[in-house]
């Protein structure tokens, strides 16, 4: 995402909370600090959401003439083999970069979540790549990368590995393993943070009674600490499923959609349609198509995160 | 954020062994988590050809600053982007904070008809990811007399980080005491008053953490900055970045792109470092919720 450390909190439930509260005895002033908010909400996101549908039925060029075309558009995407592909990479890449990601996380979390000043230490520093930006973090990796001069093609190179210089960038599966690695080396603590959260948040004399009936720490972990710390799973299943759908920045710089066009994210054949080719009307449609997918992504997911454990 | 126990010497084998087991694949880990950024850090301060030889050490004989002064030749030099990216990103700030404490405070301490389905329409900005509508946008700057300017950049980064800020500010202002505010009026403070001096002292570590993300955030923006902006001297540091790894004539200048990075990469971690309990407080408030 571009917006790569908005945590997003899960859909808040308004109703959910206490309306105890006595009221203000002015209750419609509070409509008064609420219109600046109200005035960006609408002009920048409710007003251009309502045009990404209506552009996306027309043709509508930079510059020139706009002309309504009705579904056409749409017709057109779905013959769009390239838009295809890149949906499917997209998904691939969503499915692989999640499961890389909490296959580190978890483990980095269970070994930070201790009482003690290193652990605090750790999970500083494990956190640390998080708060840098994906397009510092991609230039950083692509210098790590170059075969040329790089840290990594020096470091392969003196340990005696490989006798060339490897090219991980000009084949499609190196390509995307060494992006990956830079998503989980740049995410991994994020997510660490939120299933801390959730570790946490379980009961110490939960697992003291199951220690002194003598469970073993591998069913202890299958059988209390993954099931009460589900929520905080299927959070952090959710914020990487999302943002990693919304990926761009590490494919526009690092693979910059190579090799052969392979590494062309969503959003990166959205920029292209939109900002290359100049074709508004299509691009928007495109978006659309993008939005519907990702609210029925994160609406099964959230729906998932709302069951309490105890309920299912 | 943790309890502090110092490990007694006199503790059984096995939980020492197990601490010291810890510390070891703590330390490993942290490691590979640093190295990166060290290693980028190191080869900014070496000369070309140093860096070409030995990118991997970490100590170089010859300590340089020609890779910062090479960055100011890049475009229309480092410190115009540098400029750019501070003024928006102050810009983002100050204007987030403007507008979500006071609507944060609406929608903490005020109730009127419609009032939920007004707070789920601004939560649901969080839901749609601000990617899908960047094409109507292009076209509400250019309508706006905006487009390529820094104050339209502030104002869609200020609207997508809104959201987050107003829920964050919603939250801390809940935690106001209601006695306190009651006592006020009846001192007969105003409105403003009590929003000034009762209720934004208690709110203000809520403040701080929106401002930390909004800063963040707005500082490491790509995509919309990449769009909306075309003209050179309005590039931001993230746009700079790419430009000098896009390369000229195919040569990429590797020492300049190390002091850029390490320019636009150190300001978030040393800001990180100082302020790192509101910033993981922000990112906590969603899971506890």
């Amino acid at each position: 995402m571009a917006f790569p450390t908005s945590p997003a909190p899960a859909a808040p439930t308004p109703a959910a909370r206490p309306l105890a509260q006595p009221a203000e005895p002015k209750g419609w002033l509070g409509l008064l600090f609420m219109a600046p908010s109200l005035v960006f909400i609408t002009g920048l996101f409710l007003i251009p959401l309502g045009m990404t549908l209506w552009m996306s039925l027309h043709n509508w060029p930079l510059l020139g003439r706009v002309k309504f075309i009705g579904l056409a558009n749409y017709a057109e995407l779905a013959h769009d083999m390239q838009l295809w592909h890149s949906l499917g990479f997209t998904l691939l890449y969503t499915v692989l970069v999640t499961a890389a990601i909490m296959a580190v996380a978890l483990p980095l979390a269970l070994l930070v979540d201790r009482p003690l000043r290193l652990a605090g230490l750790f999970r500083t520093v494990y956190f640390m790549p998080v708060v840098i930006g994906f397009g510092a973090a991609s230039t950083l990796w692509m210098w790590l990368l170059n075969p040329d001069s790089g840290v990594f093609a020096q470091l392969l190179r003196g340990a005696g590995l490989v006798d060339s210089a490897p090219r991980p960038l000009e084949s499609f599966w190196p390509a995307l393993g060494v992006i990956i690695l830079m998503v989980v080396w740049k995410t991994a603590g994020f997510t660490m943070v939120i299933l801390l959260t959730g570790l946490q948040a379980i009961p110490a004399d939960v697992i003291e009674a199951a220690k002194i009936d003598g469970a073993s720490v591998f069913s202890r972990f299958r059988r209390i600490t993954l099931p009460l710390m589900r929520n905080s799973l299927l959070l952090a299943l959710v914020l990487n499923v999302t943002s990693s759908m919304l990926a761009f920045d590490q494919f526009f710089i690092i693979t910059q959609g190579g090799p052969s066009n392979s590494t062309i994210s969503a959003v990166f054949s959205i920029y292209l349609a939109s900002f290359s080719s100049y074709r508004l009307g299509y691009g928007a449609a495109m978006s659309f198509v993008l939005l519907v997918v990702l609210v029925a992504i994160s609406s099964v997911q959230l729906a998932f995160l709302r069951q309490r454990p105890e309920e299912s | 954020m943790e309890r502090i126990r110092r490990i007694p010497a006199q503790q059984p084998l096995s939980e020492r062994l197990s601490f010291w087991g810890f510390a070891l694949a703590g330390l490993v880990a942290a490691l590979i988590f640093l190295m990166p950024v060290v290693w980028s850090l190191a080869n900014s301060f070496k000369p070309a050809a140093e860096a070409l030889a030995h990118p991997a050490a970490l100590f170089s004989k010859s300590f340089s600053l020609e890779n910062y002064r090479r960055l100011e030749g890049v475009g229309a030099g480092w410190y115009v982007y540098a400029t750019n990216s501070v003024l928006i990103a102050l810009g983002t700030v100050a204007l987030t904070i403007l507008v979500a404490v006071p609507a944060g405070y609406g929608f903490s301490k005020f109730r009127f008809p419609g009032q939920s389905a007004l707070f789920m329409i601004v939560m649901a900005t969080m839901m749609i990811p601000f990617q899908s509508i960047l094409t109507p946008l292009f076209l509400i700057l250019k309508f706006l007399k905006l487009q390529n300017s820094l104050t339209g950049l502030v104002l869609i980064y200020v609207t997508f980080q809104l959201p987050f800020s107003i829920f964050m500010m919603r939250n801390a202002f809940d935690a106001v005491p209601r006695a306190l505010i009651e006592a006020a009026r009846i001192d007969g403070a105003s409105q403003a008053t009590i929003l000034r001096r009762i209720m934004l002292p208690i709110a203000l570590p809520g403040v701080a953490t929106v401002a930390m993300f909004a800063f963040l955030n707005s500082w490491n923006e790509f995509l919309a900055a990449l769009i909306f902006l075309s003209d050179q001297n309005k590039f931001t540091l993230p746009i700079m970045l790419v430009n000098v790894s896009s390369g000229i004539y195919g040569i990429i200048d590797w020492g300049a792109l190390q002091a850029g990075i390490a320019v636009t990469m150190l300001p978030c971690i040393l800001l990180f470092l100082a302020l790192q309990r509101y910033y993981v407080r922000g990112l906590t408030a969603g899971a506890v919720k």
